[in-house]
C-alpha cells in the first residue's frame, strides 16, 4: 500500500514539474517546428550514412560483377567501373562444361538435404525444450550449442576416417549429415525461440479437444510458427552454403562443391580472373533468391526468436 | 512460460542427440586416442601418454597463434559492435526502403566463406582491383601479399565487410521491438538523441548483443578459409591463425598425435568461453 | 572401429565420464536435485556443478602438463579433492 501510494505521489510530482516546464516555454510553436526539423535532420542523415555503407558494402560485390563480363585480357589492362567488351563468355564456359555447374547442383543437393534433416529432427525436439522440464535438459541444451561453437578444423580427420569407414565418403548424405553438427543445434536454439512465444494454452486445449500429439503438431502447432520454420530453413541454408572446410574435405568427384571447384581457375598459365569472378557471382545468387523469401521474418529470425 | 515436468520429453530429443552426437562424439573420442598416441598408421602406433600435450602447450608457434587469435577477434568485436549498432540506427524502418536495406544489408553474409575471401584477393589487388588502386593512387605502396601489416589489415577489413550485417540485423530486430509508446514518452520529455539510445534503445539491446558477441567471438576464433583464400597465412606467419595452424599440422605435415594434442586445447579453450557466455545469457534470462 | 585408434586409458577414461553421466541421471531422476547457492557466485545443480569440475579438472591437468613435470596422478588426485568439495559446498 504504502509503496504504491508512494509511486503515485511521485508520479504526480514529476507530472506538475513537466507541466510546469512546458508553460514556462510561452511561444509554443516554433518549439515543436524545432523539434521537427530535428526529426527531419536526424532521418536525412540516417538516410546518408545507410546509403554511404550501402555503397561501401556492395562496391566489392559490384566490382566482381563487372569482372564477370569482362575478357582476361580487359580485366589486366586496367581498371575500368563498366566492362568496354560486354561479353558473357564466362558463364557460357560454367553452364556449358558439366564439370563446373556439377559443382552448383552438388552444393545444392547437399544444402537441400542438410536443410531436411536439420528441420525434421529439430521440429520435435525444440518442442520439448519449450515445453517440458526433463532430467538433464538444460546440460542437454548447451553441449547441442557447444558443438555450433566448435571449430571444424578441430574435427577435420576424425570426420574424413568415420565417413570413409561408413561407406558414405564422397556422396552427398555425408556433407549433409556433417553441417547438421552445427545447423541442427542453431535450428533446435531459433525454433525454440519462436515455440516459447506460442501460449500454452493452444497445446491444451487442442488435447481436451481430443487432438493426439501427432495430429495436434502437425496441424495445428506447425502452422502457428510457420514464419520460425522458414527462418530456420533460410539460416539452415545460409550455413550449409557457406561452409567449405568440412564440405571440401569429405568430397573428391562426385559430390565436389562448387567452391572446391572454383580452385581450378588457378593454372599453370596464371589466374583466369573472369572465370572465377564468373563462378563467384553465380555463388551469390541462390543467397539472394533465398533471402527475398523471408525478409519480412529474417530480423526476428537473425535474433533467434529472442526479442 | 511455466514448464511441466515430463521426461517423456526425451523421445523428442533423442534424434536431434543420435545425429549430432554421431558426428560430435565419435570424432571427438577418436580426436582425444590420438593425442596420447604416436601414429604412423592404424596399426603401427604407439602410446606416448602426455608428450604431445607438453610440447603444444609449450610450442612458441602456437602461442604466436593464440595471441594473434586474440587480437583478431578483439579487434573485429570493438569495430564490429558499434558499427553494427550504428548501421541498425540507420536501417529505415517502414515501406520498400526496409525490405530492400534488409536484404541487401544481408547479402555478404549469404557468399561462401571462399568467395569472400576471392572477393577481397581481387578487390584489394592494386593492379585490378579498386581498393588497390585507390590505396596506390594516395600513394600508399599497397600490398597485402608481401607486407604483413597490409595482409592483418585487409583480413580485419574484410571481415568487418562480411560480418557487421549480422550484427547490425540483430540489432535491427532489437530496435524493432521496442513499442512506439517508449519514444513518444521520450518526446514528451524531449529527451536527447543520446539518451534516447542510452536509456530506452540500448538495454533493449543488451539481449541481442550478447548473442552477436558470442556469434562473432566464437566464428572469428575459428575463422579459416576466408583468410587462406586472401594471403594463405602469410606472408611469413603474420595471418595464420589457430584454425589454420592445426589444419596445416593435421593434413600439411600428417602429425596426428600433436596435431590431436592441438585440437582438444582449442576445444576446452572454447568450451570454456562458450560456457561462460551461456550462463550469463541465461542468468539475465532469468533477470528478467 | 580400428580407425579410432583405442588404447586401454583412453578407454577407460569415456567409460568413466559414461559411468559418471549415467549415475548422475539416476541420482538427479530419483532424488532431483535444487538449484541452490554455493560459494560459487551463480547458482548451480548437481549437473552444472559436475560440469565446473569437469571443466576446472581439465586445466588444472593441462597446466600440471605443461608447467612442471610432476607425475600427473598427482594432479589427478588433487583433482578428485577439488571435485567432492564443489559437489559438497559450490
Amino acid at each position: 500500500m504504502s509503496t504504491s501510494s508512494s509511486i503515485t505521489s511521485q508520479r504526480s510530482s514529476e507530472e506538475t514539474i513537466a507541466e510546469g516546464s512546458y508553460s514556462s516555454q510561452a511561444p509554443q510553436a516554433p518549439v515543436v517546428s524545432l523539434a521537427e526539423r530535428k526529426a527531419r535532420n536526424a532521418m536525412w542523415r540516417g538516410r546518408i550514412g545507410m546509403t554511404v555503407y550501402l555503397i561501401l558494402l556492395l562496391m566489392p560485390i559490384y566490382w566482381l560483377l563487372n569482372m564477370s563480363f569482362k575478357t582476361n585480357t580487359e580485366i589486366l589492362s586496367g581498371l575500368s567501373f563498366f566492362p568496354e567488351n560486354f561479353t558473357l563468355e564466362n558463364y557460357a564456359k560454367i553452364f556449358g562444361d558439366p564439370t563446373w555447374y556439377m559443382g552448383y547442383v552438388n552444393s545444392i543437393i547437399y544444402v537441400s538435404m542438410n536443410m531436411v534433416i536439420s528441420l525434421l529432427v529439430a521440429l520435435p525436439a525444440a518442442y520439448a525444450f519449450s515445453r517440458y522440464k526433463f532430467v538433464g535438459d538444460k546440460h542437454m541444451f548447451f553441449w547441442l550449442l557447444s558443438n555450433r561453437m566448435a571449430p571444424p578444423a578441430v574435427f577435420l580427420l576424425p570426420f574424413f576416417q568415420l565417413y570413409s569407414s561408413v561407406g558414405l565418403f564422397d556422396t552427398h548424405i555425408a556433407v549433409a549429415l556433417a553441417h547438421c553438427l552445427f545447423n541442427v543445434p542453431l535450428a533446435v536454439w531459433i525454433l525454440e525461440g519462436f515455440m516459447s512465444g506460442v501460449p500454452r494454452e493452444i497445446d491444451e486445449t487442442a488435447y481436451i479437444d481430443g487432438y493426439s500429439f501427432p495430429k495436434f503438431f502437425v496441424k495445428i502447432f506447425l502452422p502457428l510458427i510457420r514464419s520460425g520454420i522458414g527462418v530456420t530453413a533460410f539460416f539452415c541454408f545460409m550455413f550449409s552454403w557457406v561452409e567449405l572446410l568440412l564440405a571440401r574435405t569429405l568430397t573428391s568427384v562426385d559430390a565436389k562443391p562448387i567452391g572446391a571447384i572454383m580452385t581450378r581457375t588457378v593454372s599453370a598459365s596464371g589466374m583466369d580472373w573472369g572465370l572465377l569472378a564468373a563462378a563467384g557471382v553465380l555463388t551469390i545468387v541462390p543467397g539472394i533468391l533465398v533471402i527475398y523469401f523471408v525478409r519480412n521474418h529474417v530480423a526476428k529470425g537473425f535474433a533467434l526468436g529472442r526479442v | 512460460m511455466t514448464k511441466v515436468e515430463n521426461n517423456k520429453a526425451w523421445w523428442l530429443v533423442l534424434p536431434v542427440f543420435l545425429i549430432v552426437a554421431f558426428s560430435a562424439i565419435i570424432p571427438l573420442m577418436t580426436v582425444v586416442n590420438y593425442s596420447v598416441q604416436d601414429i604412423f598408421d592404424p596399426y603401427t602406433r604407439y602410446f606416448v601418454g602426455t608428450e604431445w600435450f607438453k610440447q603444444v602447450m609449450l610450442d612458441e608457434r602456437l602461442h604466436d597463434a593464440l595471441i594473434r587469435q586474440f587480437i583478431f577477434s578483439f579487434t573485429i568485436l570493438a569495430i564490429e559492435i558499434p558499427l553494427g549498432i550504428m548501421v541498425a540506427l540507420m536501417m529505415p524502418t517502414k515501406g520498400k526502403g526496409a525490405s530492400l536495406a534488409l536484404i541487401l544489408v544481408a547479402i555478404p553474409l549469404l557468399i561462401p566463406w571462399n568467395v569472400v575471401g576471392t572477393i577481397w584477393q581481387i578487390f584489394g589487388r592494386a593492379d585490378i582491383g579498386l581498393f588497390g588502386a585507390m590505396m596506390a593512387e594516395l600513394g600508399i605502396n599497397y600490398n597485402y601479399a608481401s607486407e604483413p601489416m597490409h595482409a592483418w589489415l585487409t583480413v580485419v577489413l574484410m571481415d568487418v565487410w562480411h560480418w557487421t550485417p549480422l550484427v547490425a540485423l540483430l540489432c535491427y530486430s532489437g530496435l524493432r521491438a521496442i513499442p512506439e509508446v517508449y519514444y513518444q514518452a521520450a518526446r514528451i520529455d524531449k529527451a536527447s538523441r543520446w539518451a534516447v539510445f542510452r536509456y530506452i534503445q540500448l538495454p533493449k539491446l543488451t539481449n541481442v548483443l550478447i548473442i552477436g558477441v558470442l556469434l562473432r567471438f566464437m566464428d572469428s576464433f575459428m575463422i579459416y578459409t576466408e583468410p587462406f583464400v586472401l594471403t594463405g597465412g602469410g606472408p611469413g606467419t603474420s595471418t595464420t591463425f589457430l584454425s589454420q595452424s592445426l589444419v596445416q599440422q593435421a593434413i600439411g605435415q600428417f602429425d596426428l598425435g600433436p596435431a590431436a594434442a592441438f585440437s582438444l586445447v582449442y576445444f576446452l579453450i572454447i568450451l570454456l568461453v562458450c560456457w561462460v557466455f551461456y550462463t550469463t545469457i541465461m542468468h539475465m534470462q532469468k533477470d528478467k | 572401429m580400428v580407425w579410432m585408434s583405442w588404447t586401454l586409458p583412453t578407454a577407460a577414461f569415456f567409460a568413466g565420464i559414461a559411468l559418471i553421466l549415467v549415475a548422475m541421471t539416476t541420482w538427479q531422476a530419483i532424488y532431483p536435485s535444487v538449484e541452490r547457492k554455493g560459494f560459487l557466485p551463480i547458482e548451480t545443480t548437481r549437473g552444472d556443478r559436475l560440469f565446473i569440475g569437469l571443466l576446472s579438472s581439465a586445466f588444472v591437468h593441462l597446466g600440471f602438463v605443461a608447467l612442471s613435470d610432476v607425475p600427473l596422478y598427482v594432479a589427478t588426485a588433487l583433482c578428485v579433492l577439488w571435485m567432492c568439495f564443489l559437489m559438497r559446498w559450490g
